[in-house]
């Protein structure tokens, strides 16, 4: 894949380090200067004769469909860096493409997976849920009866806690931009609050906790605070405005805004109020953060603020000297996205970005940044902040603060060195 | 009465039907009554003090002739050198630069070896297991670390009385509030 450069005029300079004003792209007089001018496209060979219209103008084209497809020109946009256990096919992952996207939304066909024992097959029609426990009534719904709740759809993120945990090796991986950082998705999810159930139930006051259990071959399951599961729980019906993907917890996938993705148990099952957490296999023996001095963190539920340039990326390649656009997502588990600075001098100096609207709560939060390169090998790096005023730490200081076994939860700055051949890699810097 | 006004009556009683059942919320009430038998069949999770745990026992020897026939493939003989997850070693080793996690050396709590292998293992064929090899695979697993005896019998009374040695190395992180505070 490889990034087609536009023509520019010379722009000024105000940022320094060839990172523009972020409305180069709008301003007059910069006509040649239009968005988009980043482009990457697989090359065709077949190419009309110069004032002949294509050929696709001169039969009639592809017949009407009843589910459509990507283009065929874009099959190499695909998951990425599928790994399972040994022995097995689907305990393991597959991740975003993220240097391939744009804007907020991932396709759901492309939206990272994370299964401890593969994708069960799930007839709607003899799904059941359970909620039951510390309740005055126990009760069972269908998925006829879920979907006839009111609903509310709302545009989150979802990642893995794992996501990015390569980067605490001791050497930066050469690996893409989404097989680092693609187990972070973000989707349209549309769903049954789930206070509506646990009212209907009548929770007990003593109960501070559920467990969520899936109906997979792992009956993966995990504890959530009440004060959780009463405030923003979505049990999701739909995803990206379809039926949720099997791969994606169909028919019905307990959503926990801005909380490591593996709470967010899918083929929900059933739901336990308790009083203690359950101590589940996945909250104690892992996705718990290893220290360096050998304790462990537990119960490290939100996702930190954390940022990530797609283009350019490892996995794009630069063509050379010229006027680009930077663009990016930025997320948090703990609010929405304030501030994404960049910086094209290794983080010697940072520009802001303009953040594309909408910027939402516990949302992938699109940025973008003009920046002219001048050919020389250089550093770029992002770095967010959100509305509660968490800024992503250097990888040293992250390291310093967690140690290099914790695994889960690593939000530091990334850091992309561009070679004067328009190589782009993931570096330490 | 006109029509209008007879809207106006039923919006009332409506609104005060609302009001009246405010306190506990209204519901799209489309849930059925789960029965004993079906919850019984349905909850497999087991508390960490013991809670949920089923009749049956076994010991470390039983358990080692089950796990030869339904672990040992993945895991190893004797808990190490499987092409998945090591289970047994690693005491010590938290605190360094390659640290081994298993159910001996992180672990915090036994109910939870119980738990997780009977809801997902063996992994070609979770749920198949009877109660009493469940408990005799955590008592091989348990022993297999040092934490109890060969012929220690793991029930449903015994079980959450093991003490795991990692146990007090989890720093719980509360970023929520109780309720009501």
């Amino acid at each position: 894949m490889r990034v087609r450069r536009r023509r520019f005029n010379d722009v000024p300079d105000p940022a320094g380090n060839g990172l523009l004003d972020r409305r180069v792209f709008l301003k007059g007089g910069a006509g040649a200067l239009t968005a988009g001018a980043f482009m990457a496209f697989a090359s065709s060979d077949a190419k009309a004769a110069p004032g002949e219209a294509p050929a696709g103008m001169k039969v009639p084209g592809a017949p009407l469909s009843l589910y459509g497809s990507p283009a065929t020109f874009e099959r190499e946009v695909t998951r990425t860096l599928i790994r399972s256990q040994p022995g097995t096919t689907g305990a393991g992952a597959s991740r975003t493409p993220l240097e391939a996207l744009e804007g907020i939304i991932t396709p759901s066909g492309l939206h990272f997976e994370r299964h401890h024992n593969g994708v069960p097959t799930i007839d709607p029609a003899q799904h059941q849920l359970l909620v039951h426990g510390m309740v005055a009534r126990p009760l069972i719904f269908t998925v006829a009866a879920l979907s006839r709740y009111p609903m509310e759809s709302r545009i989150h993120f979802l990642e893995c806690s794992g996501n990015s945990a390569v980067m605490f090796g001791t050497t930066p991986p050469a690996q893409t931009c989404g097989q680092t950082h693609g187990l972070v998705s973000c989707s349209e999810w549309t769903g049954v609050p789930l206070r509506l159930l646990l009212a209907e139930a009548g929770v007990d006051p003593r109960a501070d906790w559920i467990l969520a259990e899936g109906a997979d071959a792992a009956a993966m399951s995990r504890s959530v605070p009440m004060a959780k599961a009463m405030d923003d729980a979505l049990l999701a019906l739909y995803q990206n405005g379809e039926r949720l993907r099997p791969e994606n917890g169909y028919p019905v996938r307990l959503f926990l805004p801005g909380y490591e993705g593996n709470m967010s148990v899918k083929w929900l099952r059933r739901i336990k109020v308790t009083d203690t957490p359950t101590m589940t296999k996945d909250e104690t023996s892992k996705y718990t953060d290893l220290q360096a001095d050998g304790k462990s963190l537990m119960f490290t539920y939100p996702m930190e603020v954390k940022s990530v340039i797609t283009r350019p990326a490892p996995g794009l390649k630069m063509t050379g000297p010229g006027l680009y656009e930077l663009s990016g997502i930025a997320w948090s588990g703990r609010g929405k996205i304030r501030r994404v600075e960049v910086s094209a001098d290794g983080g010697q100096t940072w520009a802001e970005t303009a953040l594309s609207a909408p910027v939402l709560a516990y949302a992938l939060t699109r940025f973008r940044i003009a920046w002219k390169w001048n050919g020389a090998p250089t550093v770029l790096k992002s770095r967010a902040t959100d509305d509660a005023g968490r800024v992503q730490p250097t990888r040293d200081e992250f390291i310093a603060q967690n140690g290099a076994n914790a695994i889960y939860h690593y939000h530091a700055i990334q850091a992309w060195r561009v070679e004067s051949n328009g190589e782009v890699k993931n570096v330490y810097a | 009465m006109s029509t209008r006004k007879a809207f106006a009556v039923a919006t009332c009683v409506i609104v005060l039907g609302g009001c009246a059942g405010a306190a506990t919320r209204e519901t799209s009430n489309l849930g059925r009554a789960a029965t004993p038998a079906e919850i019984a069949g349905w909850d497999i999770s087991i508390a960490p003090d013991g809670r949920g745990l089923p009749q049956g026992a076994g010991t470390a020897a039983q358990g080692a002739l089950v796990y030869a026939q339904k672990c040992q493939a993945c895991h190893g003989e004797k808990g190490v050198g499987g092409p998945n997850d090591r289970l047994a070693g690693g005491q010590g080793t938290l605190a360094s630069k390659t640290p081994v996690r298993t159910v001996g050396s992180y672990w915090p709590y036994a109910t939870t070896v119980f738990d997780y292998v009977r809801r997902a293992m063996p992994f070609l064929q979770p749920l198949s297991m009877t109660d009493s090899e469940v408990y005799a695979v955590t008592a091989y697993l348990l022993n297999l670390n040092g934490i109890i005896g060969e012929q220690d019998v793991m029930n449903a009374e015994t079980l959450p009385k093991v003490r795991m040695p990692n146990r007090d190395n989890f720093i719980l992180v509360q970023p929520w509030k109780p309720r009501g505070q």
